[in-house]
């Protein structure tokens, strides 16, 4: 990727963003200290940072989600005192948010549209916005089917929605939060390539991630936040990923590291064509069978929501299966016969969640608490009915010790931890029970890169041990990274199984989008 | 702005107290205007509560009922339940305190008599706290609608009964004959006078030490058992307690049982401390002045104890109000007493940002 040649930012005109001495406190925290950033117009700006860096804040500030406690922001030159989002539109600025806010039983013209009908009644308004968004679409190389209705149409479809929603309601200047963290590679290319031309024709661009491959992808200046502060402004192109790293977490990190080759042993968990429906009669899963053996990862592809966070709370007791024959070290488990999560836990299955705030950990509760949630009714924390607070903590803080927890402080609130200290407690107290089978739905989702480099170690630790692994993730560089096997979903269907060897990003991608046939790849 | 950013003294310590002050200007504000003097207002409150002879008894009788109600209330939320059933499973631990003294009475000791009604009463009141709370775990009735119900049918139940059944023969009000002699718990005044120890008489009796001793029992089962943690996750986190294997149907029946047993305790108080017999409406809104002392307690059972002193105070001290000036009438004692609940319950919240701010600034000073 050239980026250089196609970089056309005017260093003669104003900046289209300047934000000078930017700070915003909660509480104790400081979110954002003296915050400086010049974004050029006509470029893809893009802010890297790790979670809890404070991008969030920065960008919700420069919105009017927040008002900064001082600090000045510029438009185009002009100082601006942005009181709400509305504020920031009228300002051309507009916002594609992570989770996207769209009506799913409307049209995508209704969509648009929504709160900008004009006066003249509901159908000429429909009219003017349908002529209007023709000509964008057009402009920008958009291609977006007017009278679909949302709910039908892939996430990337939607995604484009959102950027004409944006560039509708007359944004020049467009923020991107984590854009594609719900697309498959082949839908980040195309998303790229909009941007792309949205630069082309004069659009500001400020693309907010924590992907190092994405801001070397696409972007034309980087800046990147640390801790609440902006520790660098780069060019991309005098920049590479390991040093974008390095600045991101503040000391040299392993960006990838190649694991030793499993050693495959017998089969601890047989899936075979396990259905699940939810509870309005959709096929959630559909006919799915495999086989996970002691010793291996498997890890399970897919774009966010195709079937595999139902499939991993199937296995771990907490949906039942509609249809289908589950075998657990030697348990047969069907639809007629289901086993909640505490019998399922009995025949050594550990459970780390995709969703550790609600799900894996209880955030008012102490890590203490927390660190035995599910095994509280082991023995060495007291007798058959009482707990003993020191035994909780003894217990905790060898399990803190053992994964590296920081603090080191079993009666620090759960929530008072970082993304990757929490996760790091639900891994402790889950690997610790010495499972034959660990289910880890998104081991590193908002966890910084060091924690990352961690659990990564631990799980292929684990499975040297002779423990049956199933990694669900979003995260294609994690599953390829860990993986022994990767099994694809879409839609709820086993795409098909690719060994470690054989697997690429392209390959996947293609399965992941529900792409079968060779030929289609070409 | 939520009060966890606050330090923990100022969130369990000084705010209520803001709060309680904030509400005692609102009062002194409307005394004033009423042409009396605030202060010597306060002052006839302060020693009808406390000073005059017996006065205290009386005060820590009415926080005996407070107690129980308002650490049914905390038990319950701390399964994230908002039991609003205190009043009609206290009348309910009235009705078990009075078939099992009227029954048993003539034929058992009177000391095995008590200790069954003891029983009873938190038997009955369970049984009415865990009926919604099935209602709600496997039916998915919402626990407010139906605790609200139940105590529109508890009080039926004892109308019925009392103006029936139950009544005492020869007589025309709504309440049972007495109970045997000894079918009682001993007012304190006499067994302090019981070891030479001069005490004016009072109506308060030993479910006084009952009702500290249940604190004691709420406070290790939620911070010490299995049972309380089990609580406590399902509590806060219902989709993490599935995960771990609890059964948050049984929990909900579990917790709203517990917090009925402790409602229907109320009633040993009233029924057994000092009437007696059963009479119609001994719980006088005392299960529902619990919702409000539980929220000023922060659902903690030392919290709990002193907001049911500060209420036990406000009856006795309001009751010598009504009575030392001309132009405070009972009507206007009770004003008062909803101004503390509408500021340290409905508004408990209102100056936290306030403060939040405040000792934000203090801490960017000092740091």
């Amino acid at each position: 990727m050239s980026s250089k040649t196609e970089k056309n930012g005017d260093t003669k005109s104003p900046f289209a963003i300047a934000l000078k001495a930017i700070n915003k406190q909660f509480g104790p925290v400081r979110a954002n200290q003296d915050i400086d950033l010049n974004v050029r117009a006509g470029t893809v700006h893009g802010i890297i940072g790790e979670n809890g860096a404070g991008k969030s804040t920065l960008v919700s500030i420069l919105y009017g989600f927040y008002t900064a406690d001082s600090g000045t922001i510029s438009v185009n030159g002009t100082p601006l005192n942005i009181k709400g989002s509305a504020d920031a539109i009228a300002h051309g600025i507009g916002m594609v948010h992570q989770h996207f806010m769209l009506v799913p039983i409307f049209t995508v013209l209704e969509n648009i549209i929504l709160g900008h009908e004009g006066q003249k009644g509901l159908q000429a308004g429909m009219e003017d916005g349908r002529a209007e968004l023709e000509r964008l679409s057009n402009q920008y190389g958009l291609d977006v089917p007017l009278d679909a209705v949302v709910s039908e149409l892939p996430v990337g479809i939607q995604q484009r929605v959102e950027i004409l929603k944006a560039l509708y309601r007359g944004a020049k200047i467009l923020i991107l939060d984590e854009p594609t963290g719900v697309l498959t590679p082949q839908e980040t290319d195309q998303l790229f390539e909009i941007l792309k031309t949205l630069r082309q024709q004069g659009v500001t661009i400020l693309l907010i991630t924590h992907k190092l491959r994405e801001i070397m992808a696409i972007t034309d200046y980087v800046s990147v936040m640390r801790g609440g502060k902006m520790v660098a402004h780069l060019d991309t192109g005098d920049t590479d990923p390991t040093k974008l790293a390095e600045l991101m977490v503040g000391r040299p990190v392993l960006l990838e590291a190649d694991y030793p080759d499993a050693n495959i042993k017998d089969v601890q968990l047989d899936v075979k064509h396990l259905s699940y429906q939810d509870s309005a009669g959709a096929p959630v899963i559909s006919d799915i069978s495999f086989a996970l053996h002691a010793g291996e990862i498997l890890g399970i592809a897919g774009v966010s929501g195709n079937g595999q966070s139902e499939l991993l709370e199937i296995l771990a007791g907490i949906l039942q299966p509609t249809d289908g024959d589950i075998h657990i070290a030697g348990k047969h488990i069907t639809a007629e016969q289901p086993l909640g999560p505490a019998e399922v836990k009995a025949l050594g299955v550990a459970h780390v969640p995709e969703d550790r705030h609600a799900v894996g950990m209880v955030l008012p509760f102490s890590a203490a608490e927390t660190s035995v949630l599910g095994y509280e009714t082991n023995e060495a924390l007291g007798d058959s009915w009482f707990f003993s607070p020191s035994r909780l903590k003894t217990h905790c803080a060898k399990l803190m010790q053992a994964f590296d927890v920081r603090p080191a402080n079993p009666s620090l609130k759960s929530s008072q931890f970082s993304g990757g200290n929490q996760q790091k407690i639900v891994l402790a107290r889950e690997i610790s029970s010495d499972p034959k089978i660990l289910l880890v739905g998104q081991p590193t989702r908002g966890v910084d890169i060091g924690a990352i480099e961690f659990i990564h170690k631990e799980l292929i630790a684990l499975r040297d041990r002779g423990c049956a692994i199933l990694l669900v993730s979003v995260e294609l560089d994690e599953i390829l990274s860990l993986s022994d096997r990767i099994m694809v979903m879409n839609n709820g269907q086993h795409m098909g199984v690719v060994s470690r060897d054989e697997a690429d990003p392209q390959k996947l991608g293609l399965l992941m989008a529900g792409i079968t046939d060779g030929a289609a790849a070409s | 702005m939520t009060q966890n950013q606050l330090p923990r003294w100022v969130d369990i310590g000084l705010l209520p107290l803001i709060n309680i002050l904030a509400a005692f200007i609102v009062a002194g504000i409307i005394i004033a205007l009423v042409g009396e003097n605030p202060f010597e207002a306060l002052a006839v409150m302060v020693k009808g509560a406390f000073v005059y002879k017996g006065s205290l008894g009386y005060t820590l009788y009415y926080t005996t009922n407070f107690i129980f109600t308002g650490l049914a209330v905390a038990v319950a939320f701390h399964a994230m339940l908002f039991n609003i059933g205190g009043e009609g499973q206290a009348a309910m631990g009235g009705l078990g305190v009075g078939l099992i003294a009227l029954w048993l009475g003539p034929i058992l000791h009177p000391l095995f008599v008590v200790i069954l009604a003891i029983a009873a009463a938190a038997a009955f009141g369970a049984i009415w706290g865990a009926i919604p709370g099935y209602l709600q775990a496997k039916r998915g009735s919402h626990i407010v609608i139906t605790t609200i119900m139940f105590n529109f049918i508890a009080a039926s139940i004892l109308v019925w009964l009392l103006a029936g059944m139950l009544i005492a023969p020869g007589q025309m009000s709504p309440e049972t004959s007495r109970f045997e002699e000894g079918v009682s718990l001993m007012k304190i005044h006499e067994l302090a006078n019981y070891f030479g120890w001069k005490m004016a008489r009072s109506p308060l009796n030993l479910s006084f030490v009952i009702a500290l001793l249940s604190c004691l029992g709420v406070w290790v089962l939620i911070w010490r058992t299995r049972l309380g943690y089990v609580i406590r996750a399902t509590g806060f986190s219902p989709k993490a307690s599935i995960y771990a294997g609890h059964q948050p149907a049984r929990i909900i029946i579990l917790a709203m049982a517990i917090s009925g047993a402790l409602a229907g305790m109320m009633a040993l108080n009233e029924v057994l401390g000092v009437h007696e017999r059963v009479i119609l409406n001994f719980t006088a809104g005392y299960g529902f002045t619990g919702i409000a002392v539980a929220l000023m307690g922060r659902n903690h059972p030392v919290g709990i104890i002193f907001a049911s002193l500060l209420f036990g105070a406000l009856y006795q001290g309001g009751a010598e109000l009504d009575f030392e000036f001309q132009t405070i009438t009972r009507e206007m004692v009770l004003m008062i007493q909803g101004l503390i609940i509408l500021f340290s319950g409905a508004l408990a919240y209102m100056f936290t940002p306030w403060l939040a701010r405040f000792f934000v600034r203090a801490e960017g000073q000092n740091g």
